[in-house]
Parts: C-alpha cells; structure tokens; sequence
C-alpha cells in the first residue's frame, strides 16, 4: 500500500514548480517528501547494524579461522595457552604458546540442548494452544492468557536464578535419580543412567530452555489457529468428529507449516540463549557431556563467561577464538531464523521475539 | 421390523473416552504452561519477600541498596525509547507505507525488509560482544551508557519496526481514501489520520521493545559494565549500572547480604514486567473498545 500516489509529491518528482502554486502547496508536498527521505533513513539502518555486527565479528574472528582451522569444529580442548610462555606465530598470528581451541563441545552442547527444549516444548506448546482456542471458560482463558504473555516476558537471568535455585536442586534430588533407576544399560537409554549430579547440567538447561521458548511457539500457535476457518471446523464437527478428530484432520493440517515455522523460531531463541545457560548449564569447558545430566556449556554461554579471562591473553588470540565462535553462533541462528521466516511467511504469519540473552 | 437410531454402544462409548483423553491432555499440557509461570515469580518473590526492605530503594549498592541499578536501568530505558523508537518507528512506515513502485526500489526494499527481520535472530550476546569490540574497546568509549543504548537499540529496532508495520497495515483503506478525498497532502494525512490510527499497536509494540531492553544482561555486561555509584547522564567513559547486573553476579556470592541483594533485584524486575504487561493490556483493551476497525 504506497502513500505515495501522486505524480506531484513523489519525491523524484516534487512536482512543477509553478508560480501559482502558494507556499502552502510547496509546504506540503516538502512534508511528504520528508516524510520519505527520513523514513527511508531509518529503514537502512537495520541493514547497516546487520552489516556493522557481521563485519566486526568476521574482521576479529580472522586470525582465530586461520590458525584454528576445521580442529575448531572437530576439537574438544580449550586451551589459552601459557600467558608467560613465548609468544608462537602460526600463519603469522600472535598466539601464547600451547594455545589451542576446539568447539565441538560448545556446538554440541548448543545443539543438545536445544534438542531437548524443542522435543518438550512442542508437544506441551501444541496441547496448550489448542486448549486455549477450545471452548475455554473465559474465567481460565484470560489468566492463561496473561500467564502464557508473562512467561514470554520474564528476563533470562530470572529463569537462571530459578533454574539455579529452586528447579535445579529439586530435579537433581526427587527426579533424576528416578528417571536413572528405570532407564535400562542399553544404548540411547543408557545416556540417562547416573550419576545424576547436583543439577547443574544438560538436562536441566533443557528444561528451562523448554520453558522459556514455550510462550513462543504457544502464542504463534494460537494465532494461527485462530486462522483456521470456523466453517471447516463446523462442518467437522457437524459430521460427528471428536475434538481430537477436528484437531487432527482440519486443524492441524491447515496449519501444519506455522506450527513448523514458529517452532522453529522457538529454537532459534533455544540456540541463543545466553544467560539463563551460563547460570545453569554447569558452565564446563573442554568436555562434551557424558550423560543428559551432565554439566556442559553452550556457545553463547562460554562467550559471556570466557570474555573476561581472554583478556588476559596479551595477544588477543582468546578474543579472536570468542569473536570466531560469535561468527559461528550469529550464523547458525540466522540461517534458523531465516528458515523459519520464510516458512511463517509463506502462511501468512508473522513471527514473534527470538535471540534473546 | 423396528429401526434403533442409536449406535451400537461399544464404539459411541469408545469415541467419548477419547474426546475425554483428549481433553485432559491439552487442560495437562496448558498446566504444564502455566505451572512454572506461577512457580518463578512465586518463586522469586517468595524468596525475595522476607529480606526485603524498602530502604534498597533509597541506597546505592555501595550502601547495600539497588537505587543506582534502578536509576541506571531507567535511564537505559529512555534511551533506547527514544533511539529504537524513532528509528524502528520510522523504519516500519517506510516499509509499510512507501513502499517503492520501480520494481528496483522494490527489490531495495525487500533486501531492507529481510535485513531487519534477520537483525531480530542474531543473539543477544553476538551483539553485546560487537559492541564491546568495536565500541567499547575499538573507539575507546570504555564501558558506558553509549555502547549499551546502540547495542540494545539495534536488538529492539526489528521488534518496533515490525509491530509499526503490522498496525499500519491494519488502518482500514476507507481511512486512507476518506483523507485523499478530503484533500490531505501524504504526510498531513500520515500524521493526523493513519498513524493517530495505527498508535496502539505501536505504543504496545514499544512496551515490548522497553520490557527486552529492561530485562537484557548478556547484552549489557561487555557494554554498560557496572557501578555501585549512582550512574550519569554521561555518554561515554562511566559505567553504568542496572538492574540484571545484581541478578546474574551477586547469587551465588558467599555473602548473605549479596544474595539478597540479587533476590532483590529480581523482585523489582518481576513487578517492572507485570506492570509493563498490565498497561500494555489496558491500552489494548481501552483501545478495542473504541474500535470499530478491529480484525
């Protein structure tokens, strides 16, 4: 929809100027003009913020690529080296001596974890949206509401502190020992054997994660359900169906590509999670973990717990590892989000708050 | 011979168990939403509640209080009103509303549109980390309230953006025609008729942008940095403290006083988002009242 139909106050074209045309008139048509020229300022600085953070975080992650190589993606030590040793000068980069940093553990554990949120989030997230558009009292239905816009807006640091200390202690000592005494040694199942630890781990990051992306696919749901035409579902219904037989062959279909989509961005939020991760995860580097209640640490996570010691590599080689692993992290999200986007597009909804820390 | 309408019994039986499973499922699962909503803020609150006293309010952290966090985080939060707000303001009219007809401009305009949406999935902490790079560090402003606005203002941009371009598209055409036939220039027209329309839903998508930028730590902690001083309108060279900032660093501190000090915190951020969504709500709410143009 262009505001801009006239010939006269396009701004390539400000019009004739004419001696009969009175102040008034340029006035106007100046305003329109304005109006454009400003907006479209506006609108270029995104553009320029995205291309500003991309090319700070490739320019100092550059040296970090080319003395880590693809050891960065395969490797799991993290090793700053020796502050006081000599200085050693691969490819003609100044690292400390016995520097050597490998990522795997970090993007496993990025990927574990998210894993985990999305497989509980889903499912919870769906049954939720569907009891909130189904024939709710409204007496429920607005706090639930309200509850489901709260949890969106909770900061992450207040989902650390609870996950810290109040869930985490409680699943390490009334849950996971159960869930570790029936899960049978073989493989897979084996990954939730014990020890269960002290809470502080995979398992619990999951779950927090799980709840702070839930809100999300819970109220793209919604909305989308919301779309779903009320005669099929009638019709539905008017043949006899259950609820369950209306959601599943007329609702969910209809949707199916939102649901995916808003997913989707649920777990590009789950990958970004900063701070929340960094107070639950147990914060462990160089290890991948070794069963779901682990401790383990994500990219996002290591970068804020890891930029205050890189400092005190004189060569800056500990901050160009961070910046590489930004570099990787901003990527993977972006191309989620991309993904999702476009498939959120595609049926006509638009997406929600993602990438948050 | 008699004709029985009613089914056989076994299956009608069978369909209403199902239609009950059914429902009992979704009712678990909403639970399952709404359960560790109520559990965190009790949870905070009831861990805040009987250390609290309302002296934190009056005392710098210095002082064992909070009032320069409290101070500082507003200060944040005006300040990225006004930068993300103009900016995400006007860049959603303009991708709403002057949209190009070249198809040039247009391929322009999608590449803008893309841009933005892509700035909303970059991570918090990738930013947080650019600024403390190139801002903090590169043009040796220090740890201050610069970095932290720009930082933050590029993280709430898309979100203002796309809730000005979602309310602008749902102004009725009838509105638009009705201030052509009237006469109006574009931009008379765009001021007093389409985004005097259009105000509620940018007003709730700001509240939103305000609730991301008063609840970010990861963000703020290589760019704002902390101080136990009240904090200065100064730009750059002076730390700014805020509100996370207690939350994250003070928790798991051996010192009674900072973990309560942290709980505080956390209590303050608790009731911040309640009255954020509690306002935005009654806007919304006066709003449709009013309203004859909703969906």
């Amino acid at each position: 929809m262009s505001l801009v139909r006239t010939e006269a106050a396009s701004p390539s074209n400000p019009g004739p100027p004419s001696d009969s045309a009175s102040v008034r008139e340029r006035l106007r048509n100046a305003e329109t003009v304005l109006w454009h020229r400003g907006t479209f300022v506006a609108a270029v600085l995104p553009f320029l913020g995205l291309a500003f953070a991309i090319t700070v975080v490739a320019i100092k992650g550059w040296p970090a690529i080319l003395v880590n190589g693809t050891h960065f993606f395969t490797g799991s030590t993290w090793q700053p080296g020796s502050t006081y040793g000599s200085t050693v000068y691969p490819h003609g980069v100044a690292t400390p001596q016995g520097a050597s940093y490998g990522a795997w553990p970090l993007i496993l554990g990025t990927v574990q974890s998210s894993a985990i949120a999305l497989i509980l989030a889903v499912p919870i997230s769906i049954g939720a949206a569907i009891a909130l558009t189904e024939r709710l009292p409204r007496s429920i239905a607005r706090p639930a509401n309200f509850a489901v816009e709260l949890l969106a807006g909770i900061p992450s640091v207040l989902f650390g502190l609870w996950g810290i200390l109040t869930l985490g202690p409680l699943l390490a000592r009334d849950v996971y020992p159960h869930i570790a005494s029936i899960m049978p040694d073989v493989p897979v199942l084996n990954f939730f054997n014990s020890p269960t630890g002290h809470g502080e781990g995979l398992f619990t990051s999951g779950i927090v994660l799980a709840i702070m992306i839930v809100p999300i696919i819970t109220a793209t749901t919604v909305e989308l359900f919301r779309q779903v035409p009320s005669l099929n579902q009638e019709g539905a219904r008017a043949l006899g169906m259950t609820d369950a037989e209306v959601t599943h062959s007329v609702t969910i279909p209809w949707v199916r590509n939102g649901i995916i989509g808003a997913s989707i961005l649920g777990l590009a939020r789950a990958l970004g999670e900063t701070i929340a991760i960094a107070m639950i995860s147990g914060a462990i580097l160089g290890h991948t973990a070794q069963n779901i209640y682990s401790p383990m640490t994500t990219i996002a996570a290591t970068i804020v717990s890891q930029l205050d010691s890189s400092f005190t590599d004189a060569t800056g080689f500990a901050t160009a590892t961070l910046a590489e692993a930004a570099l990787v992290l901003a990527v993977i999200s972006v191309v989620v989000n991309v993904i999702a986007r476009f498939i959120v597009h595609r049926t006509g909804k638009l997406g929600g708050p993602v990438g948050r820390g | 011979m008699t004709f029985t309408l009613e089914a056989p019994a076994r299956p009608r039986h069978r369909r209403r168990v199902s239609q009950m499973i059914f429902r009992a499922a979704t009712l678990f699962a909403l639970g399952l939403v709404l359960i560790p909503a109520i559990w965190i803020v009790l949870g905070i609150v009831l861990r805040a509640i009987p250390h609290f006293s309302f002296s934190v309010l009056t005392h710098t952290s210095a002082h064992g209080g909070l009032e320069n966090a409290i101070v500082g985080s507003f200060i944040i939060m005006v300040g990225v009103a006004i930068i993300a707000g103009t900016i995400g303001l006007g860049a959603g009219i303009y991708l709403a509303e002057m949209s190009a007809t070249s198809q040039r401009g247009q391929r322009v305009d999608g590449l803008l549109r893309t841009a933005t949406e892509v700035l909303a999935g970059v991570p918090s902490i990738v930013l947080g980390f650019v600024g403390y790079i190139a801002l903090v560090v590169g043009l040796h402003w220090g740890y201050s309230l610069l970095p932290a606005l720009i930082i933050l203002s590029m993280m709430v941009v898309p979100y203002i953006a796309k809730a000005t371009e979602n309310s602008l598209a749902q102004v009725p055409t009838a509105y638009r025609e009705g201030a052509e036939a009237l006469g109006m220039a574009p931009g008379y027209a765009l001021r007093h008729v389409i985004l005097k329309t259009a105000l509620p839903g940018i007003t709730t998508g700001l509240l939103v942008a305000l609730a991301i930028a008063g609840g970010e730590t990861a963000p703020l902690l290589y760019t704002a940095g902390w101080n136990d001083q009240m904090p200065t309108l100064a730009l750059t060279g002076h730390q700014v403290p805020y509100l996370t900032y207690p939350v994250w660093a003070f928790y798991n501190q051996p010192s009674n006083s900072l973990r309560y000090l942290s709980y505080d915190a956390a209590l303050i951020l608790i009731v911040f988002i309640v009255t954020l969504l509690v306002v935005s709500r009654i806007i919304v709410a006066r709003t449709q009242r009013h309203a004859d143009i909703r969906r």
